[in-house]
């Protein structure tokens, strides 16, 4: 009999090109995904060697990280984000890569952008130079984010040599109550298994709970895996995978459909597989999550408080009241009530349709507080024009916001979205890092709904009281 | 591009004990703008290392005049977060050639091997044991020696993993690319069989 397998070995497996003795694999990535800002150098690389890319149509480029969210068919005012633009427009052209650049209909961060058109599909490897790659691996991939030595590698052979991580399965049951959103599951995994919790660990979500979850809330689970130091994180593919793939801009044709249609079945974790964690969560009592530190696993539940030095493990503690003094909090504060400065909804976590949906049914026939500064960032054009089509943004112009245009934007404040010093955002984004928003910024990460419960009271709220 | 050979180091080090150092303080994100690799030493934890007006923080320890070498000795779970290979860039183009910590995040590591920046994985208590040396005696010499895959502190010795092929990589100067080009034939070998 077959030794049963797990879907990540797989998918693993059937890509090893070569074993090395005592060394890496030298795996085989079927989709690489190229950006602005860490490909320059890549191609820099290659021109260096005098080599081409070995493989363009495995290869899809767009600009995300540096793009203004407003007036983007103008030239860029930045010069330098300019220049990473301009560059990965001629080195794209030169080496005949699709790219979707600013004012492309395809253009978007580039975790929503590959998954919405079909790029990304089950079985694959994805790789791309930003670590919340592991968003793709929500279709089954194999998909995980590298530094830009590797893109070179990889522009240059279609391969990496990669060493095989450990294997860690959550599995999840329970259905979740009211108000609570994959994002909230998600800072829940973190609050309990930490930021480094997953560290050179592939994780597979399973269970029931993963099953009843739509694609983008299963998008939103993956995205968040790297932040507990996982280097990926992947569902079995299903009928919700399937039925979202169908007819999307790079899915199969017609014609190949059923075939392709047969391997992606074949795409699951066998019955008795071994991993080296196993962790099973209960989800249905959970509440909506926020974090109130400087590192993602710094989570409670919204309606809690923030926890005291003698609940925080020795070697941590120093760390918890570095974060505290930054946050400007005190331990044992309740966060609801807070006064919050700014809001960002977007980013590859929570910038698709549903989550400007979500946002949009919340503030809907209510007013933006005063003294709430909005960023309402789609992750995409495809997601802006959908957003524009069901009339999404006049619900949000009637409540006093703006849909911006897409890109990273807040998320990481490469652009002019930035967070002043000392200032409070709530963001549906996946860091909240000393300075990430904006040096000095206060991120408090939390869902798309708490972020517009407490962008119309302009203090932490509860979105349950508003549903 | 070719990764500079690391056989031996012998130098004082740099504490920095703070926990879960992640690619944002060690490089934001605002200086990714460059398209080359050089000049990334200047912004090296540019937020932690001064105000907003841009004088030097006094505490901090790279400002610290007791405090010079090639060596970074960091707290758990250093390189979390982004897999900007800039952070690597940065500690290279300051002067760093091996980084200590007793837990490193996944990319950061492949980042850093990939520069000829090694880092050095060592127990939670050995961390200790530096970090209080360093505390005793700021010119401490710490000695790497990668062939022999150990850490010596005085008469101290720690002997430390790395994954073989990486290790051989470092030792010769290797670059993935060289290797990977090599392998054309069965790399196109293996997309026929797997109609890619
Ligand atoms: S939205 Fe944020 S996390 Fe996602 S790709 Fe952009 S910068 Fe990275």
């Amino acid at each position: 009999m077959k030794e049963p397998k797990t879907l990540f070995d797989k998918i693993w497996d059937s890509h090893v090109v070569r074993r090395i003795e005592q060394g890496p694999d030298v795996l085989y990535i079927d989709l690489h995904l190229v950006h602005e800002v860490t490909s320059p150098q890549a191609f820099a690389g290659l021109a260096e060697r005098g080599l081409k890319v070995f493989r363009p149509c495995k290869t899809v480029a767009t600009a995300d990280h540096n793009v203004p969210t407003v007036n983007q068919e103008q030239p860029m005012t930045d010069p330098l984000s300019r220049k990473q633009v301009d560059q990965l427009t001629r080195n794209t052209r030169e080496h005949g890569i699709r790219f979707f650049g600013p004012g492309h209909p395809f253009q978007g961060v580039v975790h929503v952008m590959g998954p919405e058109l079909g790029l990304t599909q089950p079985g694959m490897t994805v790789v791309c130079g930003d670590s919340h790659t592991s968003t793709h691996g929500a279709f089954g991939t194999v998909a995980f984010g590298i530094g830009t030595t590797e893109v070179e590698t990889v522009l240059a052979t279609q391969c990496l040599l990669q060493n095989r991580p450990e294997k860690m399965r959550i599995n999840l049951e329970g259905k979740p109550g009211i108000g609570v959103t994959a994002k909230d599951i998600a800072l829940y995994l973190l609050s309990v298994l930490s930021a480094s919790g997953a560290t050179q660990h592939f994780i597979e979500y399973a269970g029931e709970t993963v099953l009843t979850l739509t694609m983008e809330e299963r998008m939103t689970l993956c995205n968040m895996s790297i932040e507990m130091g996982a280097r990926g994180g992947l569902i079995a593919p299903d009928e919700v995978t399937f039925e979202y793939l169908k007819g999307r801009e790079f899915s199969p044709s017609e014609e190949d459909w059923n075939d392709r249609l047969t391997g992606w079945k074949k795409l699951f974790t066998d019955p008795g597989a071994k991993f080296n964690r196993e962790y099973r969560f209960d989800i249905s009592a959970l509440d909506p999550m926020i974090t109130y530190g400087t590192n993602p696993g710094m989570g409670i539940k919204l309606t809690g408080r923030i926890p005291t030095p003698d609940t925080v493990p020795g070697n941590h503690l120093n760390g918890f009241k570095h974060a505290l003094q930054y946050m400007g909090f005190e331990p044992g504060q309740p966060v609801l009530g807070r006064k919050i400065d700014y809001v960002f909804v977007g980013s590859c976590t929570n910038g698709r349709i549903s989550d400007l949906r979500a946002f949009a049914s919340l503030v809907k026939g209510r007013k933006k507080a005063p003294g709430v500064t909005a960023w309402i960032v789609p992750g995409s054009q495809q997601v802006e024009k959908q957003a524009r089509k069901e009339g999404i943004d006049r619900i949000l112009k009637e409540a006093g916001f703006e849909l911006r245009q897409p890109g990273c934007s807040a998320c990481l404040a490469m652009n002019d979205d930035k967070v002043p010093p000392g200032k409070y955002c709530l963001s549906t984004s996946n860091r909240n890092f000393r300075g990430r928003q904006g040096p000095g910024s206060r991120t408090l990460l939390a869902s798309p709904l708490t972020a517009a419960a407490s962008a119309v009271t302009g203090v932490i709220t509860d979105p349950r009281e508003l549903m | 591009m070719p990764i500079e050979k690391f056989t031996r180091l012998v130098s004082s080090a740099v504490p920095l004990p703070a926990e879960n150092v992640d690619t944002d303080q060690i490089l934001p994100a605002r200086f990714l703008k460059a398209v080359t690799r050089e000049g990334f030493g200047e912004y090296l934890f540019r937020d932690l290392r001064f105000d907003s007006a841009g004088n030097p923080l006094p505490d901090f320890p790279l400002n610290r005049p007791e405090y010079a070498g090639r060596i970074l000795v960091a707290g758990r779970n250093f390189g979390s977060g982004s897999s900007r290979e800039h952070a690597a860039w940065a500690l290279v183009d300051y002067g760093f050639r091996a980084v200590i910590s007793s837990f490193f995040a996944d990319i950061f590591r492949n980042n850093a091997l990939n520069n000829g920046l090694l880092p050095v994985q060592v127990s939670e208590q050995y961390l200790n044991v530096i970090f209080l040396a360093i505390d005793r005696d700021p010119k401490v010499r710490i000695t790497i020696d990668l062939e022999k895959q150990k850490v010596m502190l005085g008469e101290d010795i720690y002997w430390f993993e790395i994954n073989p092929f990486r290790k051989q990589c470092l030792l010769n100067g290797w670059d993935d690319v060289d290797y990977l080009l090599g392998l054309q034939n069965e790399i196109r070998k293996y997309e026929e069989n797997s109609n890619t």
